[in-house]
């Protein structure tokens, strides 16, 4: 069966790339447009690949779920992006972002390709500047850095709290162009229901048209899978409703290892629960702890009002306990210590299950106008939902389901086990390990889709030549019919439980057992408790028979019929791994402080499953992750 | 944060079940409205007790659900996004309505919307705005250095407030000619601003409004309905702003053919 080959270059570390570069094939400008290539997502790294292809002369078919390819969720990132550039001149360089995404991630990301994303890194804000993104400017006019988790130098380039907004319509805007010049066909309202897959080739998928329900035979010689990550599987999470692992899992399903799918970060800042009828967590910048002070009053019994509180009855525990980094800790550290607090009974708010972060300090200290300008948008929708003002008293926040590093396997080409199938951004494992830092997911995606897969793709195809299958090919009604009958399944059950109130309580178990902290028998109450659940799911979901019009909960069925297959693999994953990295908490291999205390002797490797089918438990493949450049070492933040 | 507070509200909501089929306002009561949820979320409840009733849920488009990817919207009492500035409709907390209101959801109207399934409206005219010049021509790779350029820092904010519009189509529902004035404007107002933008600046504005014109919108007669709607508070100053690029172009610039 399939090893696990990562593909990485020989050579010295700063060289790979380079080498790569200059001895992969090469498809000439004229025979570009003979090649096929389906996108699917529209996201940083589904537009940038779209449209960098799409200018390269390659006919490009991008499918999206919404309405446009501007309402993906990488609209909504909103702190900033990483590069390597130095412009603050306090020691950044491509090696230093390398050592910290590396360290950030603790030790469990491949080398080689952290390395390269740090070298390309520049490139991207390159490429955005001349797109007319409108990153913040200092007086002389030359562009604003700001400091993120995990980093001692300011390397994160920002448009106010909407980065991701603006770099996603740079993408979108390159990708408009490349639709009107007609190397680019856009499906918007399309989901993927199937990878077609013939010959070990990926060829090909089904797609569904939203608005009519209508299946589609859509056939391509590569396909391009960049739709995001599956951090809904929480429910309250802080994605976008349309959020789904789907497009990977049906890649799972035919072949595609899908990596350390346990490797889930929740993000420590996001609004607390106000209500059981919620349906989604709001996050709030990490860039707000550049200047927030997150603190919890000394005394659990204290009820007073927190401006009430005096700086003596205070414990800003993040300064106390980390004083290098302070509230900059990286997510997971400052995740599991808000826990931490609250599971202590220390917490605030009406559920006690919160903790203040503070900007008295900071508005002091730089006046109104300056936060304003800094955080404007983030403090109005604050406001919006809680109706208080950060400006006069400090916020209330909770960690929340955000972002996963886990994702399909993929090797130096982005490449996933199946030949053909090419993964970018958030759905794919690669570069943040085992925790990703803030302000590298932005330069993920368009790391992948603007400079890495228009090289790694061509390379392919100029060795692989056209998939050359036709519609008429037999695979392609059996992927239809599949999809058909699997749609006819769902509604033909009639049950007595709606699609939201099953995937809340899918939520809720993972939540409980697979969230920040995670022990053995709570890992295998949930494996057990989410296959009763997913028997309930097919023997008692109610979703409305509409076929052949627009049905949002139709679309939510399916998508919450594979994260009940994914919420187990994650599981799995969680308890076959017995150490603590990152994100991955066991209770098991904690210090008394509450750190990750990892075992590189038997779990420095990537865990990749194989699927064997719906009944049978999928097989463990593992690709040792070996660090020729960097000495592995006890992550410390103090 | 307060303890939860439980009001009845009486919707009145758009339903239609395709673009070629009547419509009318369906009247739902709804008696136990949890007013820390927001609107959406009220919806999504209701929906969820229809389903198990055997009736059809009401469709409506939404995704992010905090207010910055522009798909969600419907007209709430009348106002694009309803009641309150500078929130989308996703945005819009219950609290703001008391027991016992009656609640008029409909879908945002315009010639160039073509109504899809109850609330949602096709806003494909948009991206054909878009793609007839919205974005600057810059190949992948090319780019000069990102400093190579200093843009004075009140440019660079007044580029951003340009460009925080979320295309959601407020102002057009908004507008009593159902003109694309404020949307158009935000793109071409911070690609002006901008020196990366000069280069195609002329082209750019003949040609979008060219696309705009032909999609079915109507013309700017200075209401600022638009202004008053919009969730992002993008400012009509952008509107004179494309309109002063729109002079400059067409005494010296073409529009580029369109598809």
């Amino acid at each position: 069966m399939h090893q696990l080959e990562s593909n990485v270059p020989a050579g010295p570390l700063a060289e790979k790339w380079d080498r790569h570069r200059m001895e992969m094939k090469l498809i000439s400008p004229a025979n570009r447009r003979r090649f096929n290539i389906i996108v699917i997502g529209s996201g940083l790294a589904g537009a940038s690949a779209s449209a960098t292809l799409g200018e390269l002369g390659f006919n490009i078919k991008t499918f999206c779920i919404q309405d446009s390819p501007r309402r993906a969720h990488s609209i909504a990132a909103q702190g900033g992006i990483n590069a390597s550039k130095n412009y603050a001149n306090d020691g950044d360089s491509i090696w230093r972002l390398f050592y910290d995404t590396v360290k950030g991630g603790d030790f469990r990301s491949r080398e080689a390709n952290v390395y390269r994303l740090a070298q390309i890194s520049s490139n991207i804000i390159d490429q955005c500047v001349a797109q007319g993104v409108p990153f913040a400017r200092d007086y002389g006019g030359l562009l604003e850095n700001r400091s993120f988790g995990g980093a001692q130098v300011s390397r994160t380039f920002y448009a106010r709290g909407q980065t991701g907004q603006q770099l996603l319509l740079g993408a979108y805007g390159a990708l408009s162009r490349q639709i009107a010049a007609g190397t680019v066909t856009m499906f918007p309202r399309h989901e993927m229901l199937d990878l077609i897959v013939k010959d070990n080739r990926a060829c090909g998928i089904t797609a569904r048209n939203l608005l009519d329900g209508s299946l589609e035979t859509h056939l391509a010689d590569a396909v391009i899978l960049a739709s995001g990550g599956y951090a809904n599987v929480f429910f309250l999470s802080t994605g976008a409703v349309s959020c789904n692992v789907s497009a990977i899992w049906q890649a799972y399903k035919k072949g595609a290892f899908f990596a350390n799918p346990c490797f889930t970060q929740i993000h420590p800042t996001s609004l607390p629960l106000l209500s059981d009828r919620q349906m989604k967590m709001t996050l709030m910048s990490e860039s707000l702890r550049n200047d927030g002070r997150v603190w919890i009053p000394k005394d659990p019994n204290d009820k007073r009002a927190p401006n009430d509180i005096p700086e003596k009855d205070r414990d800003y525990y993040l300064e106390e306990k980390y004083p290098t980094f302070g509230n900059l800790v990286p997510r997971d550290v400052a995740s599991r210590n808000a826990k931490f607090q609250c599971d202590h009974g220390k917490g605030v708010g009406p559920t006690g299950r919160a903790v203040y972060l503070d900007f008295s300090d900071a508005l002091k200290r730089d006046g109104k106008e300056v936060i304003r300008r800094k955080y404007g948008n983030l403090f109005a929708m604050y406001t919006n939902i809680v109706a208080q003002s950060p400006y006069e008293t400090p916020m209330m926040i909770y960690p929340a389901a955000h972002y996963v590093m886990g994702g399909l396997w993929v090797d130096y080409n982005l490449m996933s086990t199946i030949p053909g199938l090419f993964v970018l951004g958030e759905a794919n494992f690669s570069d943040h390990g085992a925790n990703r830092l803030g302000a590298s997911a932005l330069m993920q995606g368009l790391g992948d889709g603007y400079f890495i897969i228009p090289y790694t793709l061509a390379d392919f195809l100029a060795k692989n030549g056209p998939a050359g299958i036709g519609e008429d090919d037999s695979v392609c009604g059996e992927s239809i019919q599949s999809a058909g009958l699997r749609i006819d399944r769902l509604v033909s059950i009639n049950g007595k439980r709606t699609v939201d109130d099953i995937h809340r309580q899918l939520g809720k178990i993972l939540e409980d057992y697979v969230g920040l902290a995670r022990n053995e028998n709570g890992l295998q109450t949930a494996i057990n408790q989410i296959r009763e659940l997913r028997e309930e799911f097919w023997n008692n979901v109610k979703v409305p028979a509409i076929t052949d019009s627009y049905c949002l909960n139709l679309q939510k069925a399916g998508r919450l019929a594979d994260y009940l297959e994914l919420g187990e693999l994650l599981a799995q994953d969680a308890l076959e791994r017995r150490e603590s990295c990152g994100a991955h908490l066991r209770e098991e291999s904690e210090s008394d402080e509450g750190e990750a205390i990892r075992d590189d002797k038997n779990f420095c490797h990537v865990s990749a499953w194989e699927y064997t089918g719906d009944e049978s438990a999928p097989k463990l493949h593992k690709e040792p992750l070996v660090f020729e450049n960097i000495q592995l070492t006890q992550r410390s933040y103090k | 944060m307060n303890k939860h507070n439980y009001i009845k509200v009486t919707l009145k909501v758009w339903r239609q079940k395709g673009p070629d089929q009547p419509g009318r306002l369906e009247t739902i009561e709804v008696p136990d409205v949890d007013t820390h949820n927001s609107l959406l979320e009220m919806l999504d409840h209701l929906n969820g007790q229809r389903i198990l009733d055997g009736k059809e849920p009401i469709e409506f488009d939404n995704d992010c659900r905090e207010g910055i990817c522009g798909t969600c919207g419907a007209v709430v009492n009348g106002i694009p996004h309803g009641p309150g500035k500078e929130k989308t409709l996703c945005q819009l907390h219950m609290r703001e309505f008391s027991d016992g209101d009656v609640i008029v959801i409909e879908p945002f109207r315009a010639r160039a919307f073509k109504l899809v399934k109850d609330l949602m409206v096709d806003r494909t005219p948009l991206e054909k705005i878009i793609q007839a010049g919205g974005y600057i021509s810059a190949r992948t790779g090319g780019a000069p250095d990102g400093n190579s350029i200093p843009i004075a820092q009140e440019i660079a904010e007044e580029a951003m407030d340009a460009a925080a519009c979320i295309g959601c189509g407020a102002c057009v529902a908004a507008c009593p000619n159902a003109s694309a004035m404020l949307f158009i404007s935000g793109k071409v107002s911070q690609l002006a601003l901008l020196p990366q933008g000069k280069p195609e600046a002329r082209t750019r504005v003949l040609s979008m409004l060219k696309q705009m014109d032909s999609c079915g919108f109507g013309n700017c007669s200075n209401h600022r309905a638009c202004e008053n709607a919009c969730p992002k508070g993008i400012s009509i100053r952008h509107i004179a702003r494309f309109n002063r690029e729109f002079i400059k172009a067409s005494i010296f610039g073409r529009s580029r053919n369109i598809a």
